[in-house]
């Protein structure tokens, strides 16, 4: 596989333009707010960049508490499966969870 | 003359042919048939009975007595003509996607468990309701069973328990509401009184409410590829529509939908499994649904119909797309794909039109759907549920939206090279991807099927404008926190939920106690047999000497002693005869 063909996204210019792109509809979307004229049903609504800055700040809490969930949830991927087998008398190794139907 | 009479009588007796009638037929026949033929014989059910109907009126199309009860096993309304669409929908859908598969179980199972979410629908008295909310327990498990893996057998138990466990409580909750109310009539319910709360129960179970949701994570990423996009259509959406008819306003379905929106995000964005970050979704985007039936106005209900519609496509879209990933690498963990645009791009392409379905991006079908929840949340001062719901909004698109496809498709290159999957896999695909984008640019078609006529408009600037300013800044939330190496990796792990409690907890807790028990019962045996052994001792210390009760040398002059009775005896015996 030497001479792989090269795909888009193997170009760094390419993944750079697309986040280009991203930003650049983010700040179109941001002035946006001070252009369009909202019929809002609630007082937060009206409040510049309501929008953005909670879909933006949600997005990071949501992450960075999912991380620290880990902490305490996290567990091997045959966690259960070692326990179950131990009820059921049967050893783990041919637990097969990653088999395909026809 | 004669054929237009004709033509009333066939009208007339077709109309009592309840939709899941076919859906059985076609899986006698599906059972004895093989290959071609029974691939189009599958393929040719949903098109006849959808036909059939979009042509039957509103109204009560079959009922009988049942000792001093009416059943009614086919009724028809607004309400359920929309499942009723959207199932024959999604079961056309997934025998396409499954044409390939040469397994007669599964094809059964498949027929049997959407005519069961098509009966249930269409029931209109409670007992009817549960036998088709446990037909849809017994056929549906034999599509996890079918993966026929230990642990797909062990899930598909699970699964099988909580479910009949759901329509046990249904049971008993419509006796109970018989015997208050003296009908079986399957109408508004409401919480009130032992059946209200007891059906309600069982509905919530079905329908994933918190702390009762993990069958359905638990189970489905376990099912085969193509047993898993017909799990994510029906059971839920069952649930979905009883709730809409038995508990529409009820308040208490607010603060739970807001709850099921909400928590499953978190679970989503460090899960592993692809196909479990869907299931987690799933309650994720039930949850809105159940938010708009409990605030039950027109509006509501319209959103909460119209967006299990939707996420029934857009859902079995996803699905659909993981299922030719796993079809083709065999694989289902984020952290062992990636890079499969490269070889993979229609399926790629497939998979963002659902994403952009689910997240409900503008010209979309979960925008047109979702909104009117919303909306609806605001309308009626749920000020508080209205963020949770905007910040669920955000979060869907984060872990479906952006991270399905992204792991799976981008990310870092897994070296996985290949193609995309059989043709009827990809237009089954395509039919769905087709359905959410006409849905979304064209919504009226959906809008003039549901209940109510609200003239609700999703596309004014203030809408357009709101959600796509939300959508782009979770996006570069995603890549601000992906540049800066704070986005949680994916990881080969297990994640504790609920089910923690029943597979882990419980089984260690009856382990211990009947240990603890065996082990007392053994002490307190042993115990016994040492004190008998003991008073055995001390009474053969007492008696076992020569001249002792129990002793064995007997001495001579015993023996003689009892000769002399014997024979005093028998001389007395002479005396009496």
């Amino acid at each position: 596989m030497e001479n792989e063909k090269q795909y888009f996204f193997d170009k760094p210019n390419n993944v750079k333009r697309v986040l280009y792109v991203l930003y650049g509809c983010c700040v179109l979307l941001f002035a946006l707010d001070f252009v369009i004229h909202r019929h809002v049903l609630h007082s937060w609504e009206s409040l510049w960049g309501f929008y953005p800055v909670y879909g933006f700040v949600g997005c990071v809490i949501l992450v960075l508490v999912a991380k620290w969930m880990r902490t305490f949830l996290m567990r091997s991927e045959d966690y259960y499966d070692e326990g179950e087998a131990d009820l059921n008398g049967k050893h783990s190794a041919d637990s097969g969870g990653h088999d395909v139907d026809a | 003359m004669e054929s237009i009479v004709q033509i009333q009588v066939a009208t007339m007796w077709t109309l009592e042919v309840p939709p899941f009638l076919p859906f059985f037929i076609g899986a006698l026949i599906a059972a004895v048939t093989r290959g071609t033929l029974r691939g189009a014989i599958m393929v040719a059910i949903p098109v006849v009975s959808a036909l059939h109907l979009w042509m039957v009126p509103e109204g009560v199309h079959l009922q009988f007595a049942f000792f001093d009860y009416q059943l009614t096993p086919y009724r028809v309304d607004k309400l359920s003509l929309m499942f009723g669409y959207v199932f024959h929908i999604a079961a056309f859908i997934a025998i396409i996607y499954s044409l390939h598969v040469r397994d007669t179980i599964q094809q059964v199972a498949a027929l049997m468990y959407a005519g069961s979410g098509l009966g249930a629908v269409f029931a209109g008295d409670l007992l009817t309701l549960f036998v088709f909310w446990e037909f849809l327990a017994f056929t549906s498990v034999f599509l996890i069973w079918a993966r026929r893996t230990r642990r797909s057998y062990q899930a598909g138990m699970r699964y099988l328990i909580i479910q009949v466990l759901s329509g046990v409580i249904l049971l008993i909750g419509a006796l109970f509401y018989a015997a208050e109310n003296g009908t079986l009539e399957f109408g508004f319910i409401g919480l009130t009184g032992i059946a209200g709360w007891l059906i309600f129960i069982a509905f919530g179970i079905k329908c994933a409410f918190p702390f009762a949701h993990n069958w359905l994570t638990d189970a489905y990423p376990e099912a085969t590829v193509t047993g898993t996009v017909i799990l994510s259509a029906f059971t839920t959406k069952v649930a979905v529509y009883s709730l809409a008819r038995a508990y529409p306003g009820t308040e208490l379905l607010v603060y739970i939908g807001a709850a099921m929106t909400c928590f499953p995000i978190f679970f989503a964005v460090i899960e592993n499994d692809l196909r479990r970050v869907l299931a987690y979704s799933l309650i994720n985007q039930v949850g809105f649904m159940v938010v708009g039936v409990g605030i039950g106005t027109a509006l509501a209900i319209n959103g909460a119909v119209s967006h299990a519609f939707n996420d029934v496509i857009f859902k079995g879209l996803l699905f659909m797309t993981m299922g030719a990933v796993l079809h083709m690498t065999g694989r289902m963990n984020g952290s062992d794909l990636g890079g499969l645009y490269k070889t993979m791009p229609k399926t790629t392409v497939l998979c963002i039109v659902g994403a952009a379905s689910i997240s409900a991006f503008p010209l979309f079908s979960g925008f047109v759907s979702k909104s009117m929840v919303m909306s609806a949340a605001l309308e009626n001062g749920y000020d508080w549920i209205w963020l949770m719901l905007l910040f669920a909004s955000a979060g869907v698109f984060h872990h479906a939206g952006i991270k399905i496809p992204y792991f799976a498709f981008f990310a870092h290159d897994s070296g996985l090279r290949v193609s995309d999957p059989p043709n009827n896999m990809l237009l089954a695909m395509l039919i769905a991807a087709v359905l959410c984008i006409g849905i979304g640019v064209y919504p009226a078609a959906l809008y003039s099927l549901l209940p109510y006529d609200t003239g609700y408009n999703p596309y004014d600037a203030t809408h357009v404008l709101a959600q796509t300013q939300l959508l782009f800044f979770s996006a570069l939330a995603f890549v601000w926190l992906n540049l800066k190496g704070m986005y949680p990796p994916e990881l080969h792990s297990t994640n504790l939920d609920v089910e923690w409690f029943y597979r882990r907890l419980f089984p260690v807790a009856i382990q211990s106690l009947f240990a603890t028990t065996w082990k007392l019962d053994g002490a307190l045996r042993r115990a016994f047999v040492t004190r008998l052994h003991q008073c055995l001792h001390y009474l053969s210390g007492i008696y076992h000497v020569p001249t002792g009760l129990l002793t064995s040398a007997r001495p001579a002059g015993s023996m003689a002693m009892w000769v002399a009775i014997f024979l005093a005896g028998y001389l007395f015996l002479s005396f009496i005869y």
